[in-house]
């Protein structure tokens, strides 16, 4: 597996290309989930990001930040996943982003897949969920 | 006291006398234990059988599921305190909501259950989170009261929730008394050399 390469890499003095390390917006209002989804992430080798809400999110990217992946929750006050999930996409935002969500109702999930993201799982990821995702990326980048 | 280290074979890298199944740090060392090896790794281990007999029975309980165990995979050197970080957040979180959800139930003309159900989604997602199951489906059960706007129902759902939160959060703490007593009788085991 290979972790932590991005898809962008500048050429060091002998030559030899350099990975930067990849980056993830954990997109949340609960404390519990950014704790956990920050220390998976950042296992897997990606320097991470926490914000509270959808609105913070878009803010981050208005003002020129990018990320390799955005785990967005669905449900946060003052802007949700869906929002904002739009609202990125909109932007021209081609980063993948993935719905992490406590519902279980395959209707919601559908609106929010629906909204624009790449990937939906149920909350917390999990290690292997997050590898397959680190897998994607990889692919994406070769 | 009579000085059992003169009849001690010296062990020359860590300048101690080891004596069959008994072993003395000298005086010159912070602790002297005078507890032989083997009631010290008793100790732990009966403290580690005690910790997995606790967790067998939340488990058999449904007080807690799988997800309690993700949580112990992800903990390792890089962050050896995870499981109790992420916990302490959950009661930190959880009494907060508590206290959000008893306020708003005791005014009797209450009547933003949409509130009430943005408290019981975050409640829920993080009970999740830990793999606290019996509290998770409480807040289920109480999401559906809620969304009937029946007060009453919300009422005894409240009370419920509260109880089982209470064992599940007594539980941990002994969990984690548990281990933090294996992790120092570990320690008291296998000294540390200046």
């Amino acid at each position: 597996m290979v972790v932590g390469t991005g898809a962008s890499g500048s050429m060091a003095a002998d030559g030899v290309e350099e990975r930067k390390q990849m980056s993830a917006l954990i997109v949340d209002d609960n404390s519990v989930i950014q704790k956990i989804h920050k220390v998976i992430m950042t296992k897997l080798g990606f320097e991470t990001q926490v914000v509270d809400n959808g609105k913070m999110a878009v803010d981050l990217h208005t003002s020129g930040c990018s990320f390799d992946v955005i785990l967005m929750d669905m449900e946060m006050p003052v802007m949700n996943g869906i929002e904002a999930t739009k609202e990125l996409r909109a932007m021209g935002v081609e980063t993948m982003i993935v719905g992490v969500t406590a519902c279980s109702l395959e209707s919601e999930k559908q609106a929010f897949k629906e909204a624009g993201l790449n990937e939906c799982f149920v909350k917390p990821l999990n290690m292997e969920e997050a590898k397959s995702l680190v897998k994607k990326l990889n692919k994406e980048d070769n | 006291m009579r000085d059992i280290r003169r009849s001690g074979r010296r062990d020359s890298t860590r300048g101690e006398r080891k004596y069959g199944l008994f072993q003395v740090i000298s005086p010159s060392r912070s602790a002297k234990t005078g507890l032989p090896l083997w009631l010290l790794g008793l100790g732990v281990d009966r403290l580690r059988t005690d910790m997995s007999r606790l967790l067998a029975l939340l488990f058999h309980q449904g007080v807690l599921d799988e997800q309690f165990l993700q949580l112990q995979q992800l903990q390792d050197e890089s962050c050896p305190n995870f499981v109790s970080e992420v916990i302490n957040i959950y009661f930190h979180e959880s009494e907060k909501l508590l206290r959000n959800l008893r306020g708003l139930l005791s005014d009797r003309e209450f009547s933003d259950y949409k509130k009430m159900g943005i408290h019981l989604n975050q409640f829920m997602g993080s009970s999740s989170s830990i793999g606290a199951k019996r509290v998770r489906n409480v807040c289920v059960a109480f999401r559906a009261a809620s969304e009937q706007n029946n007060r009453a129902g919300c009422l005894r759902a409240l009370e419920l929730l509260e109880h089982e939160y209470c064992y599940l959060k007594n539980k941990l703490h002994e969990f984690f008394q548990i281990e933090q007593q294996r992790v120092l009788a570990a320690g008291v085991r296998y000294p540390i050399q200046n």
